[in-house]
């Protein structure tokens, strides 16, 4: 006998997952599009990774496992993470990555709505710790490569790291516009000069604007069909935006625009797909708000002045420490109460 | 090396003399921890704990003497109420005392009773009316289920009524949604 | 214009809410239809809210429609009457309409087919004082027809603690598939104003204002028309259909802006609802003494001929499915009220009471059964939907864990069960069911908590009466003790002198002459009797000499 209400008028969380997914593919399109088809074989990986290592630890917990795995948070995980990871990188990194999220910040948390923190951050910032040097490789956009590798090449250097005779790495890869831009900050150049360089394209880094502007089409495609609200996007935006724009009007020398801090790195595909976790994120409107108001000075703080080129890790994972507090004081007002 | 010295001493008598003034000027005249703790007691006051009524126990807790577990007619929810307050781990009820029951009252079958008292004496709650070679009656609604006018009865005629589940006292249950195979249902 | 500027801006809206598929055009298609006067009536005690009636006949009695069969106990209850007129066939605990699905007392009546009244007694309510009117309504058996079931009488005491200055009639209806309302404010839009008038007199009020969802077009014509014609100004305001606005506060929020405090009663701040079948009920009793003996209800779901009937209380519920053209085959379920709030009936032969607005045969493609509950992914679309702006995950989290202080604390009681937030729950919680288990649980232990206390007291009092008979029984052993010894310094020597004279007057009595044997002899045998005795007396001394 069921018990009421007797109707119900709700999505699925594996809808809600799908469409997240579907949001994504214009930005794997494009990425494509820009940096070839390696991110393909990242995206196989961790999302076969995912799903297995789920699998296997939900089957140790005695836990249903067909129902959980087709919920595809798994697969967003890895989806996310393998986005978020330099496309050429190693197989291992990949596993490493995709597993240390789904089993350790995610499986032995509770599962699904029990990680306090992002699992696909917490995979991203365990592998930018360990493995530094190869998170920093990032392949060149193909419209400035000085050699294109072929699909079966790239395929070839993920497993074995082997490259083709004749083409060295310094010939595939070259560093991203944030950390071209720390360095030669670092180096005592101007931005404005920073800015000539061929890296650099009308609002980020060339090919990486492109990727960027499809993740804000996917993320407006999740607005309308209200899989998140307006409140996470608008307020890290907002913040980083008027933090990079502050800084930069008072010494644009040192400080890049505001401009470039929203189109480069991971600012857009966080904005939508990774601050917008709702399991690890505040669970009232102002709290989100606050929440990302909060990654986006820490993101432009990190990038400023910490140490690695993109801080939206590390702001994802120090503000989700702050999530239950801030849901503990932005509790809205009830109806019938003063306060 | 003089200077340091100096400064830690006279920085530990500061912080002892605001620490002391500050511990009698605000000190807070709360309730005793017995009191405390025989407002998480159910009342029943049946001796089951091994002591003679729930402020005995109370008592017995606050000195160290008695654990937590004692009590089975508060049930787990009183023992971590207990836990709680003294900042203890949970454990679970000691068998030895008893095992919780659902609640009853007593009912006295007027056709054997003799009057004798006896159960009115024992009684800690003074739910029992009558007197001498008068009939004697439980008020029920007095009545807290401890049992202890069973054992006094010469003629054994006192017997414990479960409270039946009525519409007036029914509670709503809590969901059971199976994921995965349950080793224990929440009590039904 | 003010009311159109409103819906522009949604100022007046409350949070929340969702937009359930209506299915109120199937039952909307024929008018309100009678019911045969069924075989047997079953009537609870328990219809209302508060105290449980007395019972005033017993199994046998031969009642007539109309007549008390239980009076009113107390000042928060109401009073039940025979629908019909007939036999008191028994009076025990029969299945009545309840989620739990336990019986209760039940009068159960056999209607004689003869329909006869009792005396009724119309007042010409306007001349009559209000206390006399109110106090009469407690014998009305009038109770809230919306589904709270509280008594009326309570709700239209003038010059309660606060004077009431807007009344507000719900024709809202939100719920999906029930229409007994809609039906009734198209069909009887003239009493329920009457009712309206009834209730302003009653009360003072200097606003009255009918809320009608604008689902409901005709019924909106119907009260405006009617309202035309009464001789106080009704307004009528059409408010958004939007699931719960027919929850008393949330409409008291949109029709008047003002927000009820939790902890008080919409008098308090001046505004009181009713339902329009009560306040029509309220008006009958007046004008043509008919205590409530009937309702509408909508049955409708997998029927043939979904519907609206005029049924007296006490009919089974197979009966009014069985006027409805019988359910179709797939039903697995009944339930009482609507799919929001509504819950399953234990079986078909459960009774029609007070409170029951609607009837719906359920089946597979109605209400399918739901999915396995995910666990919660902390989405918050509950919050967003919820209409007190609760935040019912927490709730949540606070129920399952039995944690009932922070569930407190994140105001629970406010919630109304309304059902939104299980409605819109992605991982299909059912979360209202969390938070009835929670209150049940949380209502219990505060009873026992009195009960407790209670128990507390008289133990001590008791420990304290057995100390004071022991000292007092110490007092009196002590009083007794120092008397007795008091007693014992009489003087020595009188009692030897007694002893002394008691001895004499003892020997004296030994030496007094006792009767002989040989008083009565004559004198020469008293003589011969002295000689004898004389020379005895001589031997004896002869042998003594010797």
């Amino acid at each position: 006998m069921n018990q009421s209400p007797y109707i119900s008028g709700s999505t699925s969380v594996s809808v809600i997952m799908l469409k997240v997914l579907l949001a994504l593919v214009p930005g794997i399109v494009a990425y494509v599009w820009a940096f070839g088809s390696g991110v393909l074989v990242s995206l196989v990986l961790a999302s076969a990774t995912a799903l297995v290592s789920e699998a296997v630890m939900l089957k140790l917990r005695q836990r249903p496992v067909l129902p959980f795995l087709l919920d595809g948070s798994a697969l967003v995980t890895g989806v996310l993470l393998a986005l978020a990871l330099p496309p050429l990188a190693p197989w291992w990194l990949v596993v490493v990555g995709t597993l240390f999220a789904i089993v350790i910040a995610k499986q032995l948390y509770g599962g699904l709505g029990y990680n306090p923190f992002n699992p696909a951050m917490v995979g991203y910032a365990v592998l930018l710790i360990s493995f530094p040097a190869i998170m920093t490789q990032w392949p060149a956009p193909l419209s400035l490569a000085h050699t294109q590798l072929g699909f079966a090449d790239q395929l070839h250097f993920i497993f074995s790291r082997a490259l083709p005779d004749g083409v060295g790495l310094d010939a595939i890869s070259s560093a991203t516009p944030l950390d071209y831009l720390k360095t030669q900050l670092k180096l005592q150049h101007g931005v404005a000069e920073i800015s000539q360089a061929p890296l650099f394209g009308v609002l980020g880094g060339k090919g990486g604007e492109v990727v960027v502007g499809a993740y804000l089409l996917g993320g407006l495609y999740l607005l309308q069909q209200r899989i998140i609200s307006w409140h996470t996007p608008t307020a890290f935006l907002l913040a980083l935006a008027v933090f990079a724009a502050g800084f930069h009007l008072v010494d644009p020398a040192h400080y890049a625009s505001a401009s470039f801090h929203l189109f480069s790195g991971a600012s857009l595909l966080c904005a939508f797909f990774i601050a917008t976790d709702p399991i690890s994120g505040p669970t009232t409107p102002k709290g989100k708000l606050i929440f990302a108001a909060g990654i986006g000075i820490l993101t432009w703080l990190i990038r400023t002045y910490g140490g690695y080129p993109d801080g939206v890790a590390f702001a994802v994972l120090l503000m989700n420490i702050c999530v239950p507090l801030i849901d503990a004081y932005t509790q809205p007002r009830v109806f019938g109460h003063a306060k | 090396m003089l200077t340091a010295l100096l400064v830690m001493i006279g920085l530990a008598l500061l912080l002892g003399i605001v620490l002391g003034y500050s511990a009698l000027k605000f000190k807070v005249e709360g309730d005793p921890l017995v009191d405390k703790i025989d407002a998480i007691l159910p009342q029943t006051q049946c001796g089951q704990c091994g002591y003679p009524g729930c402020k005995p126990y109370a008592t017995a807790i606050a000195n160290g003497e008695a654990d937590i577990n004692q009590c089975p007619p508060g049930g787990e929810p009183g023992m971590r109420a207990l836990a709680d307050l003294l900042g203890v781990e949970p454990k679970p009820l000691n068998a030895e005392h008893g095992l919780p029951k659902p609640k009853a009252v007593a009912f006295i079958d007027e056709n054997t009773c003799i009057g004798c008292t006896l159960c009115i004496q024992a009684c800690p709650v003074d739910a029992i009316l009558g007197a001498a070679k008068q009939m004697h009656t439980i008020i029920a609604s007095e009545c807290t289920g401890c049992e202890l006018c069973l054992a006094p009865c010469p003629v054994d005629c006192i017997t414990m009524e479960v409270i039946p589940e009525k519409v007036g006292n029914w509670k709503w249950r809590y969901p059971v949604i199976e994921i995965k195979p349950v080793i224990e249902i929440k009590a039904a | 214009m003010i009311s159109s500027l409103r819906k522009l801006t949604g100022l007046l809206k409350f949070h929340g809410g969702v937009h359930p598929p209506e299915h109120k055009l199937e039952s909307t298609v024929t008018p309100i239809r009678a019911i045969a006067m069924p075989a047997t009536l079953v009537l609870p005690l328990r219809q209302h809210v508060g105290n449980l009636p007395k019972i005033r006949v017993q199994a046998g009695d031969h009642v007539l429609k109309g007549q008390l069969l239980a009076e009113a106990e107390g000042s928060v209850s109401a009073a039940v009457h025979a629908p019909a007129s007939g036999v008191v066939v028994s009076i025990e605990e029969q299945l009545i309409p309840h989620p739990s699905g336990l019986p209760d007392i039940c009068i159960t009546l056999q209607p004689d087919g003869e329909d006869r009244w009792i005396e009724r007694k119309p007042v010409s309510w306007r001349e009559t004082d209000r206390q006399v009117l109110v106090a009469s309504l407690r014998e009305s058996g009038v109770v809230g027809m919306g589904g709270a079931a509280f008594p009326t009488q309570i709700k239209l005491r003038p010059n309660g603690k606060s004077s009431v200055h807007t009344l507000i009639i719900n024709g809202a209806e939100c719920e999906p598939y029930i229409t007994c309302d809609d039906l009734l404010m198209r069909e009887r839009a003239d009493e329920i104003v009457k009712g309206i008038e009834v209730a302003q007199y009653l009360l003072g009020a200097e606003r009255c204002i009918v809320g009608v969802e604008d689902n409901k077009p005709e019924a909106v014509v119907a009260m405006r028309e009617a309202a035309g014609r009464s001789a106080i100004r009704i307004e009528v305001e059409v408010v958004p259909t939007l699931y719960p606005s027919g929850d008393a506060r949330r409409l008291i929020h949109i029709v008047t802006g003002i927000e009820v405090p939790s902890d008080k009663r919409s008098t308090d701040v001046g505004v009181q609802v009713f339902n329009v079948a009560t306040i029509t009920a309220v008006y009958r009793y007046f004008e043509f003494g008919e205590p409530a003996l009937s309702r509408i209800v909508t049955v409708t779901g997998n029927v043939r001929q979904p519907g609206n009937f005029e049924v007296p209380f006490g009919t089974s519920v197979s009966q009014l499915l069985e006027a409805a053209g019988g359910s179709l085959p797939g039903t697995n379920d009944l339930v009482m009220g609507g799919p929001m709030m509504g819950f399953s009936l234990p079986s078909p032969d459960v009774p029609v009471t007070k409170a029951t607005n609607c009837i719906i045969a359920g089946a597979p493609d109605l209400f399918p059964a739901p999915p396995p509950a995910m666990p919660c992914i902390r989405c918050a679309r509950c919050a967003d939907a919820c209409p007190v702006s609760l935040q019912p995950q927490d709730l949540y989290w606070f129920s399952k864990s039995d944690n009932f202080e922070k569930a407190r604390d994140y105001k629970l009681f406010d919630c109304i069960e309304c059902g939104c937030c299980s409605y819109v729950c992605p991982s299909h919680i059912p979360l209202v069911q969390y938070y009835r288990y929670a209150k049940s649980e949380i209502l219990a232990a505060d009873k026992a908590k009195e009960a407790a206390n209670l128990a507390r007291e008289r133990n001590d009092f008791r420990l304290a009466r057995i100390e004071r008979e022991k000292q007092e029984r110490a007092a009196k052993h002590a009083a007794k003790a120092g008397g007795a010894k008091a007693e014992a310094g009489v003087d020595d020597d009188a009692k030897k002198a007694a002893i002394a004279a008691a001895m004499v007057r003892a020997q004296a009595q030994k030496s007094e002459v006792v009767p002989q044997n040989t008083t009565g002899l004559p004198v020469a045998a008293k003589n011969e009797i002295a000689a004898i005795d004389a020379r005895r007396g001589d031997v004896q001394e002869e042998k003594q000499e010797n």
